[in-house]
């Protein structure tokens, strides 16, 4: 697929949509603080911010230890008081430490403070499997967080929905994590808008629009679901395809509105499957559009295996493809 | 002829939907038959060609007359003349009389029929119960013979609706033309000039808050018309609220019975609370009725009402969905208006409407300023059976029930 920068938009991949955000928000607030591991003088380890801390000085651009519980409660602070702070986890698989800080601080903040305070902190950190990152470079975190009110989950697929859900994310006056899939950071290019704008927080996308399923996905695997549907539809077989986006607040209405159309839901995404987020829609829909179904809810995810393996073997054996959703996607248009 | 209600003796035959020589599926609808106020389809009772049409278009006959002879696919050929079915009337549906008379041997055909049951999803069900179709009369195309979802909607579509063609006919009139009146538009006309004359009217009005009962709506409309797929509108709500001032205002549920030669004029007060909905279509007024709508929760009266307004905009109605009102709701406010004198529907003692909802700056009891949603209700009442005493306490009983419903509960 050529894709073409127009009068009013500028072709990215991922991590330079990432990038161009970041340094919109440095250059037009500067309440923005940017801080983690390697993200001043290295500039990030995939040079989302190389330079930055050039232009904006180390008050802004913040290299810390590897001490990731500090990374997180420091901006917690920093946002209750004013700053307007984005924490970067360098790989998911290292949030763990910051757990008490997200869960037990950030959430919780403007609960505790009875509305007095809140906490306008964004964590980055790339997430996801595919690219030999082993035990400790492949992790789907999300369902970790998932079940925490007062958190927002966001995991943006495209360039165009990195740029409008990031500053989204700024934006907001409550905590939210945000989830790059690494995979896709260079794999998938598309046109961004040029200037400011937003895409709200909880609204799911329609990517592709069908009939006879509705397959529900995010980050590498939503690619992978799209060149699915793309191939059955050459065979006439028709599947919407929705590019969840907010994974939490999670657009309930543009699932069941879809459900109800195509009376059958596949989920698909790389994190584990029990207690994942399929878990959670696949309730939803139970409660809210039984009689709508047409079909047992399918879930194709990640197998509940402790990690990735190293050995491609391994990483394959996690990993589903296209052909495998092909395959799902099809037993169920014929069920 | 079929009997089309309970109390109907005869009907008319509108128009043959097939022609000798035309082959019809069971279930087909293949003759369309109107009384004064309904038209209906005919389902045929068997699949099979037609052999002989007995009755004209616009020719009417008494209910139980032959109207049709159809030829039952597979029966033998040489026994068809005096064997095949004939289409007429049994007191409440089409019968056949089958060729050979012996009802089909169950065994093999029941065992299959509880599985196509078992299998059936949640939508397939749902789907069946709403076009009133049953899932065992249909072949599956799933995987192992399952029934789909398609192929329920499938089986539905198979026959079209005689309706859907009379509507789509409907000309716009010639501006500087006569326009020959229809049966329906003369009844109307007739009736309307029947009530205004004989029942002296006189008109109240009061604005009623609707803001939480509104709120309440909007909370439950999304699941209600997911799980029934019918809108919910502010009207089940409006009509639970007339039924409970109904029982607590009997002579508002009343009727006046003029002298006759055998009695002076009297009042009879109903035992039952039906309520008429009035329904505008294209070509005509509808006034279906919710029958003892005081016994169902708003939810029920919701899902009936949404059945009436289907099967009316269907044209569909059948006679006893017509018959039996006792008062009278106009939802009148839909297009924007706000005060209305509505003609009491004859035989009874009042009507109310429900005009616009409309936001307004309203001054509260404790002199606080709001911002709320505001309904005018009109009523119109047979001064004959009421004075204004009764019915403006009907009406503030009824503005208070529907202020004190909502911002939640269960319908």
């Amino acid at each position: 697929m050529a894709v073409v920068s127009s009068a009013n938009s500028t072709v990215m991949n991922n991590v330079e949509a990432v990038r161009a955000t970041l340094y919109e928000a440095m250059k037009n607030d500067e309440r923005t603080v940017i801080l983690g591991e390697d993200v001043g003088a290295r500039g990030n380890v995939f040079l989302i911010t190389k330079d930055f801390i050039g232009e904006f000085g180390e008050r802004r651009v913040i290299d810390t230890p590897i001490a990731e519980a500090s990374i997180v409660g420091i901006a917690v602070g920093m946002a209750m008081e004013g700053l307007r702070p984005i924490a970067e986890i360098q790989f998911a698989d290292f949030i763990y430490p910051s757990f008490n800080q997200i869960v037990g601080e950030a959430a919780k903040i403007r609960y505790r403070s009875n509305g007095e305070y809140t906490c306008p902190l964004v964590i980055r950190t790339p997430y996801g499997g595919g690219v030999r990152g082993a035990l400790s470079h492949s992790v789907s975190i999300e369902a970790l967080f998932y079940h925490v009110p007062g958190l927002k989950i966001v995991a943006p697929s495209f360039p165009d929905d990195v740029k409008g859900l990031l500053n989204a994310a700024i934006d907001d006056p409550d905590p939210v994590l945000f989830l790059e899939h690494k995979k896709t950071y260079r794999l998938i290019k598309g046109e961004v808008p040029d200037g400011h704008y937003t895409i709200p927080l909880g609204k799911a996308n329609v990517r592709k629009a069908g009939t006879q399923l509705t397959v529900v996905s995010y980050g590498l695997y939503l690619h992978w679901a799209l060149e699915a549907a793309q191939r059955l539809q050459e065979d006439d077989v028709s599947v919407e395809v929705i590019d969840l986006r907010s994974i939490r607040p999670m657009d309930k209405t543009a699932i069941l509105n879809s459900v109800e159309k195509t009376r059958k839901l596949l989920i698909v995404h790389e994190d584990n499957k029990f207690g994942g987020i399929g878990a959670e829609i696949s309730a939803m829909v139970a409660e809210e559009a039984l009689f709508s179904l047409d079909a047992p809810i399918r879930r194709l995810c990640g197998p509940d295996v402790p990690s990735m393996g190293y050995a491609l073997p391994l990483e394959e054996e996690f990993m589903s493809s296209p052909a495998e959703m092909a395959d799902a996607m099809r037993a169920m248009v014929k069920f | 002829m079929p009997q089309l209600g309970e109390t109907v003796t005869e009907g008319t035959v509108a128009q043959w939907l097939k022609s000798v020589g035309d082959s019809v599926d069971k279930y087909e609808d293949f003759v369309e038959v109107s009384t004064d106020k309904v038209n209906a389809g005919v389902p045929s009772p068997v699949t099979g060609t037609i052999r002989e049409l007995l009755v004209k278009e616009g020719e009417t006959v008494a209910t139980g007359t032959p109207i049709a002879v159809i030829d039952e696919a597979g029966a033998a050929k040489t026994a068809a003349a005096p064997a095949a079915p004939v289409v007429a009337a049994a007191p409440t549906a089409p019968a056949v009389s089958s060729p050979n008379g012996a009802p089909a041997a169950a065994g093999s055909e029941s065992v299959e029929v509880e599985g196509a049951l078992r299998g059936a999803s949640p939508a397939v069900r749902r789907l069946a119960r709403e076009h009133r179709i049953d899932i065992r009369g249909i072949k599956g195309s799933g995987s192992n013979g399952r029934v789909t979802a398609d192929d329920v909607l499938a089986a539905v579509t198979a026959a079209p609706s005689p309706a859907g063609t009379r509507t789509s006919t409907y000309a716009q009139p010639i501006p500087g033309s006569t326009v020959t009146l229809t049966q329906a538009r003369r009844i109307i006309a007739e009736r309307m000039v029947e009530s205004k004359h004989a029942a002296p009217h006189a008109w109240s009005m009061v604005e009623i808050d609707v803001t939480d009962v509104w709120s309440w709506r909007v909370r439950e409309k999304d699941r209600f018309e997911r799980e029934s797929g019918y809108k919910l509108t502010l009207l089940p709500f409006f009509i639970r609220a007339v039924v409970e001032s109904l029982a607590a205002f009997p002579l508002m549920n009343a009727r006046f019975v003029p002298a006759s030669g055998s009695g002076q004029s009297s009042i009879y007060v109903n035992g039952e609370i039906n309520i008429g909905i009035a329904i505008g279509l294209a070509t005509n007024l509808v006034v279906p009725v919710v029958r003892r709508a005081d016994k169902l929760s708003i939810k029920g009266i919701a899902l009936a009402a949404g059945e009436l307004i289907e099967k009316a905009r269907k044209g569909k109605l059948g006679v006893d969905d017509l018959a039996g009102g006792t008062f009278t709701v106009n939802n009148n406010g839909a297009n924007g208006s706000w005060a209305s004198a509505p003609i009491i529907n004859g035989g009874q003692a009042g009507i109310v409407t429900m005009e616009a909802v409309v936001k307004k700056v309203v001054v509260r009891d404790d002199d606080s300023l709001a911002i709320r949603r505001m309904m005018n209700s009109c009523l119109s009442l047979d001064h004959r059976v009421v004075d204004g005493y009764v019915a403006s306490g009907f009406l503030a009983d009824l503005k208070q029930r529907l202020e004190r419903m909502g911002p939640q509960g269960d319908l």
